[in-house]
């Protein structure tokens, strides 16, 4: 079995970006959101994230043919449950600061519907290699939403980038100022759209007919 | 007074849409129409008022250190406990809807199984557990506030989205962007609760 074929390739790459799971087939919101208000937050959001889907879509992929069909459901949120369990402890070992801000939302990776929509639709029916690229691309596509969202709100909200400071001081010095307004909820939403909007105007397929 | 101001918080300041951006999946997918945004708000407020007081129950009577055991602290395992309880609970809420009350269950029907991986349900229960209530009642009327929270948001946004699809949007906004936009503004009026208190 070749590591590498063409479809493979097409597995990994399509969700980064023309099939992305945030901007395009509208997962995983929540979290996209509410932890992007710095980049260094988003960052570790975006990794774990990551880790989680790639290796629970592999244990889901082992596990395909003993699951039963009527209670796979809870079999799937017991795995990623546990796996966000020792996310959760590595997070709070390691980067205590980081776990303090991401607060409930690594928790909430558990309902995060990426995760629960690639064990459905793709780590039920194929091979755990195949489940691991796709487990990979989907949470790297989620992770490239979340950084540039929270490289945006961080510059523009407080001028800094991963809390070094970016805009000079001679420029707040002629009477510039940070928009506080991006470091609030609102602008997030806001700035997704923005994201959308430009994906969207690059790519006409995606766009939709009504409203 | 104090479980009021707790309840207006929960709705107005803490909303769960607005400030914290939980549930907004189906939020998002199931806002096209005032009616079943009515039946999916309705669905989440009652699973929330009923998966928070037993998740209360489970964390400061079975995962609290020294709870069962003396010196074991079972905190870790709050996340499988709380997401199998909701999962749980809403399979039976499911099945005794359908017993008791066949009309209710057509009209919620197809929400409810969805409701185990919104993540407001989740969110409730954690934010529970971050927050230290002081006794079920307090975690009893949090979940209330949230879920009404919840209800209000979808149905403002169902409204919204009704009367947006006679208006002309640029191609590429159609559909998620500007909803997208739209629900920024709301939770900027939103934002205007804050501080509020009774």
């Amino acid at each position: 079995m070749e590591l590498f074929s063409k479809k493979n390739k097409e597995t990994f790459l399509s969700p980064l970006w023309l099939n992305n799971p945030v901007a395009v087939q509208v997962l995983g919101i929540c979290s996209a959101l509410a932890v992007t208000s710095k980049l260094e937050p988003a960052l570790v959001m975006g990794l774990s994230v990551t880790i989680i889907v790639a290796f629970a879509n592999v244990v889901i992929s082992l596990l395909r043919n003993t699951i039963p069909n009527r209670i796979r459901i809870i079999v799937q949120l017991v795995v990623v449950a546990a796996l966000v369990t020792i996310v959760s402890q590595v997070l709070k070992a390691f980067a205590y600061d980081v776990s303090v801000q991401l607060s409930v939302y690594v928790g909430l990776i558990i309902t995060n519907c990426i995760l629960m929509g690639r064990l459905e639709a793709f780590a039920m029916t194929n091979k755990p290699w195949d489940s691991f690229l796709d487990g990979l691309g989907s949470g790297l596509g989620y992770a490239l939403i979340l950084v540039i969202v929270g490289f945006f709100r961080e510059l523009l909200g407080s001028g800094t980038l991963l809390n070094f400071q970016i805009i000079p001081e001679c420029l707040y010095d002629c009477g510039y100022m940070n928009n506080g307004l991006m470091v609030l909820p609102p602008m997030a939403l806001i700035i997704v759209a923005c994201v959308i909007w430009f994906q969207r105007a690059k790519n006409p397929d995606l766009q939709e007919k009504s409203n | 007074m104090e479980y009021l101001s707790l309840f207006v918080k929960s709705i107005f300041v803490d909303n769960m849409i607005f400030a914290y951006f939980l549930g907004m999946c189906s939020y998002l997918a199931v806002s096209k129409n005032v009616k079943t945004a009515v039946g999916l708000g309705a669905a989440v407020t009652f699973v929330l008022l009923v998966t928070v007081p037993i998740n209360y129950l489970l964390e400061n009577y079975v995962l609290a250190p020294n709870a069962i055991v003396e010196g074991v602290d079972l905190s870790f395992l709050s996340f499988i406990l709380f997401i199998a309880v909701i999962a749980g609970i809403v399979q039976i809420v499911e099945m005794v809807v359908e017993k008791f009350s066949p009309s209710l269950y057509a009209s919620l029907g197809i929400f409810l199984p969805l409701i185990a991986v919104n993540c407001a349900i989740m969110g409730a229960s954690l934010f529970m557990q971050q927050r230290h209530f002081d006794g079920i009642g307090e975690a009893t009327t949090y979940a209330l506030g949230s879920g009404i929270g919840w209800l209000i948001a979808i149905v403002a946004l169902a409204a919204i989205r009704e009367k947006l699809s006679y208006s002309n949007v640029p191609a590429p906004l159609r559909g998620l962007g500007i909803t997208f936009i739209t629900v920024g503004l709301m939770a900027m009026a939103f934002m205007c609760f804050s501080g509020l208190t009774i």
